[in-house]
């Protein structure tokens, strides 16, 4: 079934998690009653996007029949401290506006009733008495002397500033043959999973403690930020996850200044809250991808060979610093080559506070920003110096005998083979022949291009990389930071029955499939007998700081944990039948179901009881072992050290591949975008299932083909919202997504047991620049942003070129 | 996203719904298919003090030939009419600009009489009947009066239609012999309301042509013109330019997020000469 008859990792084993999703049996968090007495929260906003707040006055609405109660900022801020990061500038960050709103859509009051209509209702008559505040936008405007300061406490909106010199990139500048400059502007986008945040809280004195349930996905690096702000410990903050989540993309990371919200109200209000995000407050104020205004400089020579970058990274982190901001744009830092040779690079990361909606994960995270520019260049280089660009990158790729590889800024890349990538792509693409079918096009005039893009995949963080935003002397005074640690938890209980507990926090990906897969094959059962528990309760323990849902994590570092852990298992039921058998454990193997003697399949004891003797008979085990059969593996990568003094970190455990082709052709008169071709080769390692790292693809392709071609969260000059319903914000469906060819170039990882690398984010992080490299080539011009919306290519198409 | 209170009204026979609508008057509104009411009010963009919903009317679902038009009723879904043999022969347009409504899902539950009631600029079944040239019945205890489609839409999201009254049907132009129909459309996604939309149908006179062209998401309103042309043109280029004159002549496209009048413009002339080349082409002999 598997990758040898007798595995089940490897092969298409359909998820375990379908059954209920499709039976409508699986409970998502507006599901749960955990409690009674719950009562419903709604929010209001703030309609302006910069406003000061003179006062607030809730007497009609407390009148109405049903409201419990209603809480602003001054409330909220008398019990909590504000929301830390790793950024130091005085950036007060709370889950409720206290003395200003700063984006359009920030909570102001807090109102629970006894359903959410009436909550909604008694929002409306809440009076509040703003002083309405000139509003920036745009990050470059926010950086000028003139432009409204969101945070007085702060110097200006210039939140964070550093520069990175790795190898001697003037030197490399100034003997360039070609140096190629871009800039442009990224636009913020979102996931919008089809389940918004969702949370229940719950405060109970004697002994005093906190108790929520949500669909937050991690980091849990962000649970002591919780209790700190609560002013409690850690073990007084107990958080739940609903069994399943309905997509997260990073996204629900952001949900965490809203459990903190709702625990103080829980307390001050003394009830059980329950609040669910609707879409018009997701869209509005749940967290967004970071709109950028960047630059890139390529240095090449006369061979086409890439000896020197620059990149002006200018991002718009919205109003607030919300860990781990300003993880965005660190996320890519280490591995700032991208999967090219190149060693002398410079790196400007500036960060300003605009009136927007604070930043945080989404697919890709920091991914497609930073591949827009070394992608475009990349594509824009190889037209200017008339080098074939499949031809450009294969010059530039890291060779594929010097792998593990340690990039300039510090990434350890565990395996790849680049070139063998490639060359799958432009057999699968039919690059040959769309080369005939662009010159054919365009010699009668129309307009055809085809766009490449390449690069690695980072997966299963480092938690320390995001220190880089801090100078290694405030490093070394903060106290030494690193790792990514899993944790895993498998159990054989007296029946017999096999069970698994993730710290994964999974949104859909299908992790409980994959966890029965490697746990059948270390046990020799099915993957139907082991029961998998994704939901995380951090009173069970069975968590780290790096528990959750985010940078391809599962299947870089948890899949280690599990084999690990289930591998303790197999260790101790060999022990055990060994010595029921009268043989050594070495001579003991399980399969079938069975732990039988090596070479005799007839043989051997059912593992069921096995199991049940280290339960019910511990008198009778072998001298010295312990009873029951419960492991846990806490499992951190050797790899993820802290960063270095010269701010080289090896930000990630495994570094997939992918390589992608689009070829395109324009309807001049409408501006439609007809895709020809869209093909992409991914090396995620050892594929774990197939079924599932397909899907992964074809959702990360079309999450980055509505970032390429029609979504954007607008804003106008003035800081008004513009996208808040589905009707401005347009999501692709699948009627409106090409096809997808894609083809898999298998290196296995060195950085787990099982070979496989994390995988999911990538087509996301590519498939913008990729789109819009084959729309610059058809039009023949550099200046190419995103979306590439109707009017905005017709324009594009049927105005002078800017190359 | 929760609605403000209303009362929730779900009469059982149509004089009951009327008469519902005469006790409140402007502050009900006729839910159908729900699909642009609903979030309208969720999003308490509306906020009526009863919603009537129709929906057990079934007398209002019919489609039937009347005469030589077709009464569509007012639970009449959009997937009725593209499953309807009826419209298949009848109402050419009507199904071509159909597929470009919303999706499969969308389509079972929303009406074409809702649609038309809502106004939306761009939206297609308004398009086709104002191509057509059909008309809108309306129904209120003060009894039942007809008007043309054009006198009906008054603007975007605006119409004619008095507090009390309901629409119960459209009536559309049966095809006549040898009608040809085009219709097309860009927007954003398959399925969203059209950036811009063209439509129109021809049909041989004894000597010449007879015609509709219609432009959608251009203005406020569909914009509609019919007539014959007598075979004084010299070629279908001289008739699609001259069609095309008639309404384009005065345009002023809307701008918005979406698309700037400069761009809707080009559009309307790119797709309406596009509409009208293939109607006139086809009839030409």
């Amino acid at each position: 079934m598997g990758d040898s008859a007798e595995d089940w990792v490897g092969g298409a084993v359909p998820r375990l998690e379908d059954a209920a999703l499709l039976s409508g049996n699986a409970r998502f968090i507006d599901d749960l009653s955990p409690l009674p007495g719950i009562r419903h929260v709604a929010l209001l906003r703030s309609p302006y996007p910069h406003a000061r707040i003179r006062e607030i006055d809730t007497r009609a609405a407390l009148e109405l029949p049903g409201v419990i109660g209603i809480l602003t900022g001054s409330d909220i801020a008398e019990l909590t401290d504000p929301l830390v990061s790793a950024v130091r500038a005085p950036v007060a960050y709370y889950p409720i506006a206290v003395d200003k709103v700063r984006y359009a859509g920030e909570p102001v009051a807090l109102v629970a009733a006894e359903d959410r209509y009436i909550a909604e209702d008694a929002t409306e008559l809440i009076a509040c008495d703003f002083e309405p505040l000139p509003a920036v936008v745009d990050p470059l405007a926010a950086l000028s002397k003139e432009a409204p300061i969101l945070h007085e406490a702060a110097d200006g909106n210039l939140i964070h500033e550093r520069e990175f010199t790795y190898g001697d990139p003037a030197t490399a500048f100034s003997r360039a043959a070609e140096v190629i400059k871009l800039g442009w502007r990224y636009p913020r986008q979102s996931s919008t999973p089809m389940e918004t945040y969702g949370a229940i809280a719950h405060y109970e004195t004697a002994p005093d403690r906190y108790s929520v349930w949500s669909n937050f996905q991690g980091p849990f690096i962000l649970q002591p930020l919780m209790a700190r702000a609560l002013r409690i410990l850690g073990n007084q903050l107990r958080l739940i996850s609903a069994p399943y989540s309905g997509g997260s993309f990073g996204i629900k990371q952001g949900l965490y200044p809203y459990l903190v919200l709702l625990a103080a109200a829980s307390r001050l209000l003394g009830c059980p809250l329950k609040w669910t995000e609707d879409r018009l407050e997701h869209l509005s104020g749940s967290s967004s991808a970071s709109d950028r205004a960047d630059a890139i400089e390529a240095a090449f020579d006369d061979e086409g060979q890439l000896i020197g970058l620059r990149y002006d990274n200018c991002v718009n982190v919205g109003a607030y610093v919300r860990a781990p901001e300003p993880a965005s744009v660190y996320r890519m830092h280490a591995a700032s080559n991208g999967c090219y040779k190149v060693r002398d690079i410079g790196v400007w990361n500036r960060l300003v506070t605009t009136n927007k909606t604070p930043i945080g994960l989404n697919r890709g995270y920091g991914g497609p920003q930073f591949y827009f520019g070394l992608e475009r260049a990349m594509d824009t280089a190889a037209r200017r110096m008339e080098i074939d660009p499949a031809e450009l990158r294969r010059r530039n790729f890291i060779s594929g005998d010097t792998f593990p590889y340690e990039a300039p800024a510090g990434a350890i890349y565990d395996s790849g083979d680049y070139a063998k990538g490639l060359d799958l792509l432009l057999e699968i693409a039919g690059y040959e022949d769309l080369k005939i079918c662009r010159d054919q096009a365009r010699a009668s005039g129309r307009a055809f291009g085809i766009g490449f893009g390449a690069g690695v995949e980072p997966s299963g963080s480092n938690m320390a990389y995001v220190t880089l935003a801090q100078t290694p002397e405030e490093r070394a005074k903060a106290g030494g930071r690193s790792g990514g640690t899993a944790v895993a938890n498998v159990t054989i209980d007296p029946t017999g029955a096999v069970t698994v507990r993730l710290d994964s926090t999974p949104a859909g990906q299908g992790h409980e499939t994959v966890a029965a897969q490697v746990v059948a094959d270390t046990l020799g059962m099915r993957p139907e007998q082991i029961r998998v528990v994704s939901a995380l309760d951090t009173e069970g323990g069975n968590w780290s700081l790096a528990s959750g849902n985010y940078a391809n994590r599962f299947a870089s570092i948890v899949v280690g944990a599990i084999a690990e852990s289930a591998g303790r298992i197999a260790s101790k039921l060999r022990a055990v039948a060994g010595d029921m058998l009268e043989v050594a454990m070495e001579d003991v193997e399980l399969a079938d179901g069975r732990a039988r003697i090596v070479g005799v399949p007839d043989s051997g004891i059912a593992i069921g009881r096995v199991a049940a003797a280290t339960h019910w008979h511990p008198a009778g085990l072998p001298d010295g072992m312990s009873p029951g059969l419960h492991e846990t593996a806490l499992l951190n990568p050797d790899v993820l050290n802290a960063p270095d003094g010269a701010d080289r970190v090896a930000s990630a455990v495994t570094f997939g591949f992918l390589c992608d082709l689009a070829a395109v052709e324009i309807e001049r008169e409408t501006g439609r975008v007809l895709i020809h071709r869209y093909a992409s080769v991914h090396d995620v390692g050892r594929v774990l299932n197939p079924i599932i790292v397909e899907g992964q693809i074809r959702g990360g392709f079309a999450h980055g083909f509505g970032a390429a071609m029609f979504e954007e969260l607008s804003y106008d000059d003035d800081g008004n919202f513009l996208s808040g319903t589905f009707a401005d914000y347009l999501c692709p469906t699948s009627a409106d997504l090409p096809a997808l060819d894609f083809a898999h170039s298998r290196t296995d990882s060195p950085a787990n047991p099982l070979g496989s690398k994390g995988m999911g984010d990538g087509s996301s992080m590519l498939t913008p620049v990729v789109m819009a490299n084959a729309v610059a080539d058809a039009l023949g011009r550099d200046d190419v942003e995103l979306p590439l919306t109707l009017n905005k290519v017709w324009q594009m198409a049927n105005e002078g070129s800017e190359t | 996203m929760k609605p403000a209170p209303f009362e929730y009204c779900r009469p059982e026979t149509l004089d009951e719904a009327v008469g519902l609508l005469a006790e409140f008057g402007d502050e009900a509104l006729v839910m159908a298919g729900g699909l642009s009411l609903g979030a309208l009010l969720n999003m308490r963009m509306v906020r009526p003090e009863a919603v009537i919903d129709i929906n057990s009317l079934s007398v209002l679902d019919a489609i039937e030939m009347v005469g030589d038009e077709v009464r569509t009723g007012a639970l009449a879904r959009q997937a009725d009419a593209l499953a309807s043999p009826i419209c298949g022969v009848a109402l050419p347009l009507l199904i071509a600009g159909l597929g470009h409504v919303g999706h499969y899902q969308t389509r079972s539950r929303g009406t074409l009489c809702g649609s038309v009631a809502h106004a939306d600029p761009s939206a297609e079944t308004a398009l086709c009947l104002a191509t057509l040239g059909g008309d809108v019945e309306l129904t209120s205890t003060r009894g039942v009066r007809r008007m043309p489609v054009g006198e009906f839409i008054l603007g975007a999201l605006a119409t004619a239609r008095e507090g009390d009254e309901m629409v119960t049907a459209l009536y559309w132009p049966g095809a006549i012999p040898g009608m040809r129909v085009a219709f097309e459309e860009i927007s954003e996604r398959h399925g969203d309301f059209a950036i811009v939309a063209a439509a129109a149908w021809a049909a041989p006179l004894e000597s010449g042509w007879r015609y509709g062209f219609g432009l959608g998401g251009v203005e406020d309103k569909p914009l509609a013109l019919r007539g014959d042309i007598v075979p004084v043109v010299e070629s279908t280029e001289q008739a699609v330019g001259e069609v095309f004159d008639a309404i384009a002549l005065n345009l002023s496209p809307m701008s918005d997020q979406r698309a700037s009048a400069d761009y809707r413009r080009h559009l309307a002339e790119h797709l309406g000469k596009q509409v009208l080349q293939s109607v006139f082409e086809g009839v030409a002999t």
